[in-house]
């Protein structure tokens, strides 16, 4: 299936709550509002002829610039052959947004680094620790105001 | 070693003695596998048919309560840094530390921009020999551990230093 | 703890353990010899290399990549150069495809043999290894003519390649090519049909289908759950639609679909397919340019890509954002292993300790790429 078409299947049924279309990305992606992510996704992966089967990648993407963090989905269906890529946006001083762990399982992990490098809050998610860094490390590294440590236990960085 | 050492004269018995036990020392350096990256698939083929360490007595082990010989083979990060002194502190005395690659040297390429790598392993443990390269071939590293042998040759355990 | 936890044990499986393929830890809770949970503790190699990216121009990105999957660097390195080639809207040369081609196949030959090497040992045999090693070399020897490198070739760049291949390398691949059927066989022998091996292997962590799906898995380890996906047939990148080669799946010849064993096997089959591929190529070499035509420095245009490439351990892909600047602005990398990992609490409830190294060594995971 095309992806304009997906679009169109998706503001179909959620209406406003789909933002936007933005072709020029790779593939082309659906700007979706914040609090309606999590439905959307399971619509995406039980919906008829849809059948986003899984998630290839979920990633957070600090805009400073803008004020805001993005967390991007690239879903990727095995059985129809076709992928498309789902956006939203959150408030950068207080990201908030709802897992997608219940509807795929692979989420977990992804949702941790995200929670991890950029500090983006899954609300819902089950075991939300950081994953890639120690426990008692500062800051969220991949925000870029980052500012790099200059001792860890007893050593310098 | 316990009593004896530092304590005795200088005289032909004791320095054979000396001799013979560096030399049982230097050629059955075990080591252990301490793999972390991308420098231990060249360990594991060093260790393996073409380069075959075990002429050199050199035997990896899984633990390091069995092994005299560290060879840190690649990135230690912060997270890693207590774990490598831990297993540092397991090993029995006499043992020995070859830093292998540029990682366990210095950082090697994460030296500048990364968070999360620890500037070279000296920084945690102490070092016998530090071997270069991103990652060394396995001459470089087999090279490092006749260094190595020279270094334990000229040790003196009994008598006085 | 709670009382009812009291009955159970706690071990630590790593970070330094010679079986986790790295400095993976594991905390295993154990009722006798049996597992009631399993929880992966990842990161002991975090270094940095998505924030790495962003402080870096996008040439210089290209080196990293090797240190990715430092087992299969010529795969990294390609797709990272993809990705970017995607972005600058960059025509690579057909001879700079082949050549990418064959090293990126060799590449996957000489990463199954550590993954049939160790894993073999981990099972407790380990000439196997030792041969698995000694065919490796003779494809390091290969790359060394190549590129000068061992291990982190940083032979495949945006554009092309880093140089033409010397004399003698057409020869030497194709010496290498008539000597490693054989090889194979002899691994079948030794190892693969091996009445032991079958028996701790057959009907162990199978995989369904839908597992796969929900967790995201890919590569091998998909394929051996009898589902006909590669990256090289589905979106064939380079010159793989030219290509005559199969997609060997699981079917379940010594149990279920998608069990260890099944696991196991795939790589052993992709290494023969890997080979045929490698053999048309050097058919189809004919002189030209080993590299388009790209500016020193280099400027995409503002715009987001996600680029996906068949590495040996499944699909590999990065989202870059480009703002129009030298330096990517965000770089994620998806890394096959960081999925394959994430099913390992799912699969490793109530099986036996012993399993649990099958487990993990049947999916065949590497960790720099999984902490990043
Ligand atoms: S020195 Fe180079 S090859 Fe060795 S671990 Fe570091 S990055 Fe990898």
């Amino acid at each position: 299936m095309e992806p304009k078409k997906i679009y169109g299947i998706l503001s179909e049924k959620f209406g406003g709550k789909i933002k936007q279309f933005i072709e020029s990305t790779l593939p082309p992606s659906v700007l979706v509002e914040t609090g309606a992510i999590a439905d959307v996704c399971r619509f995406l992966k039980e919906g008829d002829g849809l059948d986003f089967t899984s998630l290839m990648c979920l990633s957070g993407v600090d805009l400073k610039e803008q004020g805001k963090m993005a967390v991007v989905y690239h879903l990727h269906s095995m059985k129809q052959k076709h992928k498309i890529t789902i956006k939203v946006e959150l408030d950068r001083n207080n990201p908030h947004v709802q897992t997608v762990e219940q509807v795929w399982p692979g989420a977990n992990w992804y949702e941790r680094e995200a929670y991890d490098l950029l500090g983006i809050v899954f609300d819902g998610h089950s075991d939300l620790r950081r994953i890639l860094l120690p426990e008692d490390w500062e800051g969220h590294p991949l925000r870029k105001d980052y500012v790099y440590p200059k001792r860890y236990h007893t050593w310098d960085v | 070693m316990g009593v004896l050492e530092d304590k005795l004269p200088d005289n032909i018995l004791f320095t054979n003695v000396d001799k013979f036990l560096n030399w049982s020392r230097k050629n059955s350096l075990w080591y252990m596998l301490f793999a972390t990256a991308c420098c231990g698939i060249e360990l594991m083929q060093t260790g393996a048919a073409r380069y075959d360490l075990d002429r050199f007595g050199a035997i990896f082990r899984a633990t390091p309560r069995q092994s005299d010989l560290m060879i840190v083979a690649g990135t230690i990060t912060h997270m890693m840094a207590d774990r490598v002194k831990r297993l540092y502190d397991q090993m029995p005395s006499p043992k020995y530390v070859i830093a292998m690659g540029s990682c366990a040297n210095t950082g090697g390429p994460f030296y500048k921009d990364s968070y999360s790598v620890l500037k070279g392993v000296d920084k945690v443990i102490p070092v016998d020999v530090y071997v270069p390269g991103c990652p060394p071939k396995p001459e470089a590293l087999i090279e490092g551990i006749m260094k190595l042998q020279k270094k334990i040759m000229e040790e003196k355990n009994l008598v006085k230093k | 703890m709670t009382k009812a936890d009291e009955k159970f044990m706690q071990v630590n499986m790593g970070p330094q353990h010679p079986s986790t393929h790295g400095v993976l830890r594991l905390l295993v809770t154990t009722d006798g010899e049996v597992l009631s949970g399993v929880k992966p503790y990842i990161g002991y190699l975090h270094r940095a290399l998505e924030k790495i990216a962003e402080r870096v121009t996008y040439p210089q990105f290209t080196p990293f990549t090797d240190r990715l999957d430092y087992l299969a660097s010529m795969n990294c390195n390609l797709a990272y150069a993809m990705t970017v080639e995607k972005l600058l809207n960059i025509e690579v040369p057909r001879r700079a495809q082949i050549l990418r081609v064959i090293m990126a196949e060799l590449n996957r030959i000489s990463s199954h043999l550590i993954a049939f090497g160790s894993f073999s040992s981990d099972m407790g045999a380990f000439t196997p290894f030792l041969f698995g090693i000694r065919e490796r070399e003779f494809i390091n020897d290969l790359f060394e003519i190549a590129c000068g490198a061992r291990l982190t070739y940083n032979y495949i760049r945006i554009g092309g390649v880093s140089k033409d291949i010397p004399g003698g390398f057409i020869e030497k691949t194709r010496e290498f090519l008539d000597y490693f059927p054989a090889k194979i066989k002899e691994y079948n022998e030794l190892l693969s049909y091996n009445a032991i091996f079958i028996k701790r292997l057959a009907n162990i962590a199978v995989i369904s289908p839908d597992d796969a799906f929900d967790y995201g898995i890919t590569g091998p380890n998909l394929r051996a759950s009898g589902i006909k996906w590669d990256l090289r047939r589905e979106e064939p990148y380079l010159i793989y639609n030219e290509l005559d080669f199969d997609v060997p799946v699981g079917k379940g010849e010594m149990g279920k679909t998608g069990d260890a064993w099944d696991r196991y096997m795939m790589r052993i089959y992709e290494m023969e397919q890997s080979a045929k591929i490698v053999r048309q190529c050097l058919d189809l070499l004919a002189p030209g340019d080993y590299t388009a035509k790209v500016s020193k420095v280099l400027k995409p245009p503002a715009g987001e890509v996600y680029v996906r490439a068949e590495n040996p351990r499944g699909e590999l892909g990065f989202y870059l954002i480009s703002d129009g600047s030298t330096k990517p602005y965000r770089l994620k990398i998806r890394a096959p292993s960081f999925a394959n990992l994430s099913i390992i609490p799912k699969l490793a409830r109530g099986v036996m300790i012993a399993d649990l190294i099958a487990i993990i060594g049947s999916m065949d995971i590497i960790l720099p790429e999984i902490d990043r």
